[in-house]
């Protein structure tokens, strides 16, 4: 069967299979490797993209379930040269190790500031309790969504997804 | 000293890439022509292969092969003892052993084709535990091994009897600590290209240690090191684990490109990393100590079985660090040491993040504790009176006189920033309410980089481009730990350049040169080094060229930030304009570095010599909170104090000690894989539970430094003591508020409320 949805802002039509998970499709169909497999589970949050304004874990969802959608990965949130300012943040807390699970912390990070653009620590503790990191002890990913919320105050909105 | 680049913080090199999703995983790479495969493993942990039938396999829809342990040119590898087999061939030792493989168009073409492989097998009694293993007359694992036992290591010192006799006291206790996972989010993954680039085989994926990867592929293959390439790209987390169960991998990859003429993917899924990975040690401790009345310890007796699952893997080396540090960091004239390994059905046990270390800790650990109890002395203090100092004699007879024994200075700060006097005395009082508080220490002393496991050398390899620009290449393995940006940085400091004109290459076993593994939080240390040694004979290359041409003595020429300097501040050329003119000249610019370890020795008879040449010190201090109604648990703080000798990137070495704190409190509270006769029951992460961003403590990391005469600028390791402290700390914490001795790990809710686990061996 043939699906059409917005990934990062493009039009997309697929080819697809009803048994094809929207993860298969975005890395294996449209070569958005940027989105992590770690369970396949719904456990790890490796896989999060942002799916029509909600976090979904993409191994959970049924690509026909995608169709019509509009989905936003790590990919289009920004390049080396215009970072949106939770990536800059990232990098400059020191909040990156291995950076599997950074993807998916990033795109939890963008639907939680979007909806509380001041969390409180409990607050991103919560936002984020779904993405599973083993190297960091997640202390300065927390710093990271904290210098992300300074940046982002004031600034437009101007990268949506 | 000051420092331009060493003792900061600066941004790592690698995290572009990762913030933006570019950054290529081994699950992530693409070749044309690729195919993709799969493993039938065992369901049993011991039994005979009768037979094995892939007629129908092979029939499957866009199946391109199916192989047998009949088709591996040679089936045992191993880092140690080749015992491992690539595929199972006449007997299966553990559940999870690869009997046969697929490969196909697509992996679901694989994983069907799998279901029609037919295995004959006959069910054999398994072992399942060590203590079983080692009795006399029982059946062997291993047909070729005299017995079961995969190692024994003795530690003699002074007269054990002696010094029972002088004690006033004497304590016996026995510990336990638990199957763990690596748990690293990126399960295991490899491509084979054959062919590949002048090569009989490249592999690429996520490998901990590409030298002990391609050698294991050598050997299978029965080729030359030469003909085998592995280049490492981003790992997504390792800690010890991505060694041989990825070398197995890619053996078998291997074996499958070759015969195909096309590239082989292999990706694990959650559930089989899981299932076929290898572990944590399992310990079954049984300490002794004796102490006089006011608190001085006369004599201590451990013993220490280890369980190394159906191979030997890592063993001999886990256990032998278990036997240098199993006293502790205490003054001890009489001590009789014995761990040992042994063979059973189990899942395999190998390196992981502490290896060997924090076993014995949580026990040596607990039982200070028990004693301070039975003394009537406070834990602190008990410490403080058995602590090695400046020139304390270890158990193996090693004098410390070579670095700072700086014990007593990171209990003194972890102590005073967890206010730990004022919170023991407050909490050693009755608690009203259910929610009751406790605070536990727990110090360590940890021999740095291999000791006398291996020779331990390590090489790099720096070339200046004519441009200014600078590659690093090293032998050691960017795991997560931070490790291109601590070589960018010291390549940058002796140098004279900025970070930007540096860039780390991945690891390719063809360039680099070989350095061993990147395990024992030696990188910084060896690997440093070696990058050092390097940077400084260019260095003293281009000075020399400078003070030719700008007619300078060779001590006035200055490079910082990429400029040449004379002595008085003055500007007189670019780095780049320098290198560039010798490059015209044909001066060479290329220049390999090598470190090798100071002499260390060891004599396996007796557990005598000097194992490490320096050591590190640490103490970590925790807080809980338990429920005594509901046996709720709940770790608040962790201060963590260690000496790192130098920091030479301080924001890392805190990244390192978030992350190790938050690993060592799942291994103290939360996880263990449950092994019920050889078969894991839980198998991916919703049954086998790792720390969230919520179970986070408040931590407080102290950087002490006090540098090491050896170390590069000091330096010498942090990656590994901040994970094998917390367990025990918390443990000390948990006993003071609940007044209950936990003696084997996890210090789970069951265990706290009514003193044992609910569930062993089925829900
Ligand atoms: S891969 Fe989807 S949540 Fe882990
Ligand atoms: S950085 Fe490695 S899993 Fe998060």
């Amino acid at each position: 069967m043939k699906i059409s949805l917005t990934v990062n802002g493009q039009l997309r039509e697929v080819e697809i299979t009803p048994y094809t998970r929207l993860l298969d499709l975005l890395r294996e169909d449209l070569g958005l490797t940027g989105t992590k497999e770690g369970c396949g589970k719904g456990e790890c949050g490796a896989c999060t993209v942002i799916m029509d304004g909600e976090l979904v874990a993409s191994c959970l969802v049924p690509a026909p379930q995608a169709d019509g959608s509009e989905v936003l990965t790590i990919e289009g949130l920004g390049s080396r040269d215009n970072l949106h300012p939770i990536q800059e943040s990232f990098v400059e807390t020191g909040a990156v190790q291995c950076g599997f699970c950074i993807p998916g912390m990033i795109l939890a990070s963008k639907k939680l500031l979007d909806e509380n653009p001041h969390p409180a620590e409990e607050e991103i503790r919560l936002g984020l309790s779904g993405n599973i990191c083993r190297c960091t002890g997640y202390a300065k990913i927390i710093d990271a969504v904290m210098m992300a919320a300074e940046k982002m105050d004031g600034r437009e909105s101007d990268q949506d997804g | 000293m000051a420092f331009e680049y060493v003792n900061k913080g600066v941004k790592r090199v690698d995290a572009y890439e990762k913030v933006t999703g570019k950054a290529k995983f081994g699950a992530d790479l693409e070749f044309a022509d690729m195919v993709y495969a799969k493993v039938l493993r065992s369901e049993y942990p011991h039994a005979e292969i009768k037979a094995i039938d892939v007629s129908k396999a092979e029939k499957m829809p866009g199946v391109e092969g199916v192989y047998t342990a009949d088709d591996i040119p040679n089936n045992l590898f191993g880092v140690i003892v080749q015992d491992q087999q690539v595929l199972a061939k006449d007997r299966v030792v553990l559940a999870g052993d690869g009997v046969a493989m697929v490969a196909a168009e697509t992996e679901e073409q694989a994983a069907e084709a799998l279901k029609k492989i037919e295995v004959e097998y006959k069910e054999l009694p398994g072992i399942f535990d060590p203590v079983d293993a080692r009795a006399e007359g029982v059946q062997k694992l291993h047909e070729n091994k005299e017995d079961n036992q995969v190692i024994h290591h003795p530690l003699r010192k002074g007269d054990v009897k002696n010094g029972f006799e002088k004690a006033d006291i004497i304590l016996e206790r026995e510990y336990k600590t638990q199957f763990i996972e690596h748990s690293y989010i990126e399960p295991e993954a490899v491509v084979a290209v054959p062919e590949d680039q002048n090569h009989l085989i490249s592999i690429y994926g996520s490998i901990q240690n590409p030298y002990a990867t391609r050698t294991a592929v050598a050997v299978v293959l029965n080729t030359n090191l030469s003909k085998v390439r592995v280049i490492q790209n981003h790992i997504g987390g390792s800690f010890g684990g991505k060694d041989e169960v990825v070398s197995a991998m890619a053996a078998r990859a291997a074996v499958m490109a070759l015969d195909l003429k096309k590239p082989v993917k292999m990706v694990n899924s959650r559930e089989e990393s899981i299932t076929e990975s290898y572990k944590r040690h399992p310990y079954q401790l049984k300490y002794k100590v004796g102490a006089t009345k006011d608190g001085k310890l006369t004599a201590m007796e451990i013993e220490a079985v280890a369980d190394s699952g159906g191979y030997a893997c890592q063993t001999p080396f886990v256990t032998w660090r278990s036997v240098v540090q199993a006293t502790g960091p205490y003054e001890l004239e009489n001590v009789k040491t014995d761990v040992y390994g042994y063979y059973t059905n189990n899942p395999y046990t190998g390196a992981m993040r502490g290896y060997g270390s924090p076993q014995v800790i949580f026990a040596q650990e607990s039982l200070v504790d028990e004693l301070a109890k039975e003394l009537d002395i406070s834990p602190l203090e008990l410490r403080l009176k058995n602590i090695y100092r400046q020139n304390s004699i270890t158990a193996s007879g090693q004098k410390l006189d070579t670095h700072t024994v700086s014990l007593e200075e990171v209990i003194k700060k972890a102590v005073e920033k967890s206010n730990y006097k004022e919170k023991y005395l407050e909490y050693s009082k009755e608690q009203k309410g259910d929610i009751k508080k406790g605070i536990g220490l727990a110090v360590s002393f940890r021999g740095c980089s291999l000791g006398a496991e291996a020779i331990d050398a390590a090489a790099s390899l720096i070339q200046i481009n004519k441009d200014g620009s600078v590659a690093v290449y090293s032998g050691l393995a960017e795991n997560g730990q931070g490790l291109k940006t601590i070589f960018s940085q010291i390549t940058a400091e002796v140098l004279g350049i900025t970070m930007k004109n540096i860039d780390y290459m991945e690891i390719d076993t063809t360039f680099t040169p070989d350095s061993g593994s990147t395990v024992a939080s030696r990188a910084t240390l060896v690997g440093g080094n070696s990058i050092k040694d390097a940077a400084q004979k260019l260095r003293a290359t281009i000075d020399a060229f400078c003070a030719d041409k700008f007619d300078l003595d060779l001590d006035d020429v200055d490079i910082r930030e990429g400029f040449i300097y004379d002595g008085k501040g003055n500007r007189l050329a670019t780095f780049e304009d320098i290198v560039g003119e010798m490059g015209n000249q044909g001066i060479m610019l290329s220049a390999y570095g090598w470190y090798k370890g100071p002499a260390i020795s060891w004599d396996e008879e007796k557990g005598t010599g000097n194992p490490y040449f320096t050591y590190v010190y640490g103490c970590q201090i925790a807080e809980v909170e338990v429920d005594t109604g509901t046996g709720e648990l709940s770790v608040t703080n962790m201060t963590a104090a260690h000496d790192v000798g130098r920091a030479i990137n301080p924001a890392n070495v805190k990244g390192q000690v978030y992350g190790g704190v938050v690993m060592g409190l799942g291994y103290g509270i939360m996880e263990e894989v449950e092994v019920n006769k050889g078969k894991i029951k839980n198998t991916n992460l919703d049954e086998y539970l790792i720390p969230t961003i919520k179970d986070m403590p408040e931590i407080e990391p102290i950087i002490v430094e006090n540098p090491d005469p050896v170390g590069p600028f000091g330096a010498k390791s942090i990656g590994e003591p901040t994970l094998e402290l917390g367990s025990a700390a918390i443990a000390n914490a948990v006993a003071q508020a609940s007044g209950r001795r936990i003696r084997s790990l996890p210090l789970n809710l069951e265990r706290v409320l009514i003193g044992r686990a609910l569930h062993k061996g089925g829900k």
